[in-house]
């Protein structure tokens, strides 16, 4: 069977759908909804580096690199913020974030 | 892109190169003389963001610039927006720093962060293919997250940290996976080439174009993207909260414009939909979600939904009188906002600031003066005539009816009544209400932004709105008038 664009895309399509469904579905632990974020972002360089070949144009892959730069950059702060609420608060369940309403 | 066009760029990139050169040199002046540096760091902030606006002024283009191989853009319409984005930077920024140094907080970094975010919102503003806007989204939003988790012992602050930075990077990752469709389905980057291509109307590229529309109507605050704001505007440090209500609103519109109007515009019939109904929710859940807050930033928070509403329905109408009528509605909405924050940042009592609407009761009393700024402040944001929000408003209901989009414009009539009935109860607890206690003299920042803004509010912009209104015209057809 031959490996096409399509392929690559519907794994893109389902890491990203698991990344979305872990943000909203997960209940116990803020570390997981760093990951399912770390999973969307993959997702899509997934969907850049496939459409990169599939175009022959170098665009995408230079796209992808950009989003790995800044995925690392993003999962600092995240984590940065993280140890913060943790010394405030003891814990990182997710449903104790709920000292604002909403 | 050859080393003759890269020097040509870089005069065109002024604004941005004085924010970078600031940071640089600040990070290190900050690394050197730590919590003593903070005060001047500050001014010198407020005085790069100041420059970096009149830098941009000085240079308008008579035809939009593609400056870095078409990575960036200079048109008058980004000129503009920029304009907005560093004035109302510097002036939040001199009132967050005033109100942190008076709080003994010393700590350098955040005029440095704050100069970064609005790097990277000037970024947004001039964006040209894909990576840029993505580039400026993430430098302006990575500023944020820990702005708003910045008053570290603080539990409320750090848990709006959190909640910002999650809901944040799924809105960058649904606008990437747009992005990404994009790319794969006109097979460009460009903003020019993916408008050569996307007249097709492949059902790829729509998909994509939703995805975007969804993340940046959540660094928007559109709804039903709005989720977070209340919470973050809560739970954020005051300072903070009233630089998020200003300089990204108007950062995030301007590239909403962009991306609209520049690679989208043969898919208006697709978007404008979107549009129309992202803008109809944000002017019901703005007003209505308004009127049971008894926190005054959460109130603020679902005042600025509402007014994005407004944003929303003038870019439904299409490019030329969408964009202008954005431009002159930001112009009259963000001194009124930065105002009201000023006031806000006034209430002091024993060292504390207050953010409950309770403890506003009186202060036409205690404090005459800042009772009568504030009440001019709450009319122009209702858009009682002459102020300056009644003239934005009034564009961008004519730009929706040019468009023929009168249910929405019904609608935002409706959603102004009731937004008048949450800004009157502002006025009325400040005051007929008996007063409950001293409110501390404010600073000189604080009584200077406030002043300046009123009268921005009350003068120069109801009685001049005339030349920046035609200004905004001009730069909407410069810009997009294809």
């Amino acid at each position: 069977m031959d490996i096409g664009l399509p392929h690559y895309l519907a794994v893109g399509a389902a890491l990203f759908t698991i990344g979305v469904l872990g943000l909203f579905v997960n209940r116990k632990n803020v570390i997981i909804l760093l990951m399912s974020i770390e999973l969307v972002l993959l997702a899509v360089n997934i969907n850049l580096v496939a459409f990169s070949a599939f175009l022959h144009d170098v665009a995408g892959q230079v796209f992808a690199m950009f989003v790995l730069t800044v995925a690392a950059a993003e999962a600092a702060v995240g984590l940065a913020i993280l140890v913060t609420y943790f010394r405030n608060r003891g814990d990182i369940a997710v449903q104790d974030l709920n000292l604002m309403k909403g | 892109m050859d080393i003759a066009n890269l020097t040509a760029s870089l005069p065109w990139l002024r604004p941005e190169l004085l924010l970078t050169s600031y940071a640089l040199i600040g990070v290190l002046i900050g690394a050197a003389y730590r919590e003593k540096a903070a005060g001047v760091l500050a001014t010198l902030g407020v005085l790069a963001l100041a420059g970096a606006g009149v830098l941009a002024l000085l240079a308008i283009p008579g035809k939009p610039q593609e400056v870095f191989g078409g990575a960036l853009v200079i048109d008058s319409f980004g000129v503009f927006a920029k304009a907005l984005i560093a004035f109302s930077a510097a002036a939040t920024l001199w009132l967050g720093a005033d109100t942190m140094l008076r709080a003994h907080d010393r700590r350098f970094e955040f005029s440095l962060i704050v100069v970064m975010s609005t790097l990277g919102m000037l970024i947004m503003a001039s964006a040209n293919d894909l990576i840029t806007l993505y580039m400026g989204l993430e430098l302006q939003s990575l500023g944020a997250y820990v702005l708003a988790a910045f008053a570290r012992d603080d539990a409320r602050s750090s848990e709006a940290g959190l909640k910002y930075f999650v809901l944040g990077a799924l809105a960058s990752g649904l606008l990437l996976y747009g992005a990404s469709l994009i790319y794969g389905f006109t097979g460009s980057i460009q903003f020019g080439d993916i408008a050569a291509d996307a007249r097709h109307g492949d059902v790829g590229v729509v998909f994509g174009l939703v995805f975007l529309l969804c993340g940046i109507g959540f660094k928007l605050s559109a709804a039903p993207f709005h989720m977070w704001t209340p919470d973050v505007y809560e739970g954020a440090p005051t300072p903070v909260t009233a630089l998020f209500a200003a300089a990204p609103k108007a950062a995030a519109v301007a590239l909403m414009a962009r991306v609209l109007f520049d690679p989208f515009a043969g898919l208006q019939a697709e978007w404008s939909q979107v549009i129309a109904a992202m803008a109809a929710l944000s002017l019901v859940i703005g007003s209505v979600a308004a009127l049971v807050q008894t926190n005054i930033k959460r109130l603020m928070a679902y005042s600025s939904i509402a007014n994005i509403g407004y944003v929303l329905m003038a870019l439904a109408a299409g490019p030329q009188a969408g964009a202008a009528a954005a431009l002159v509605y930001l112009a009259t909405y963000l001194p009124a906002t930065i105002g009201v924050f000023a006031i806000i940042l006034a209430m002091r009592r024993g060292g504390h600031l207050l953010d409950q609407l309770e403890d506003f009761a009186g202060l036409a009393v205690r404090r005459p003066w800042l009772g009568a700024l504030l009440t001019v402040l709450v009319f122009s944001l209702t858009g009682i005539p002459p102020l300056a929000g009644f003239f934005g408003k009034y564009y961008a209901f004519q730009a929706a009816l040019s468009a023929g989009l009168w249910p929405l414009v019904v609608l935002a009539a409706i959603a102004t009544v009731v937004s008048a009935g949450y800004y009157l109860r502002i006025l009325a607890i400040v005051w007929f209400q008996p007063p409950v206690g001293e409110i501390e003299r404010p600073s000189g920042a604080v009584a200077i932004t406030a002043g300046l803004s009123t009268f921005l509010v009350l003068g120069v912009l109801s009685i001049g709105l005339g030349p920046v209104a035609r200004w905004a015209v001009e730069a909407a057809r410069a810009s997009f008038g294809s």
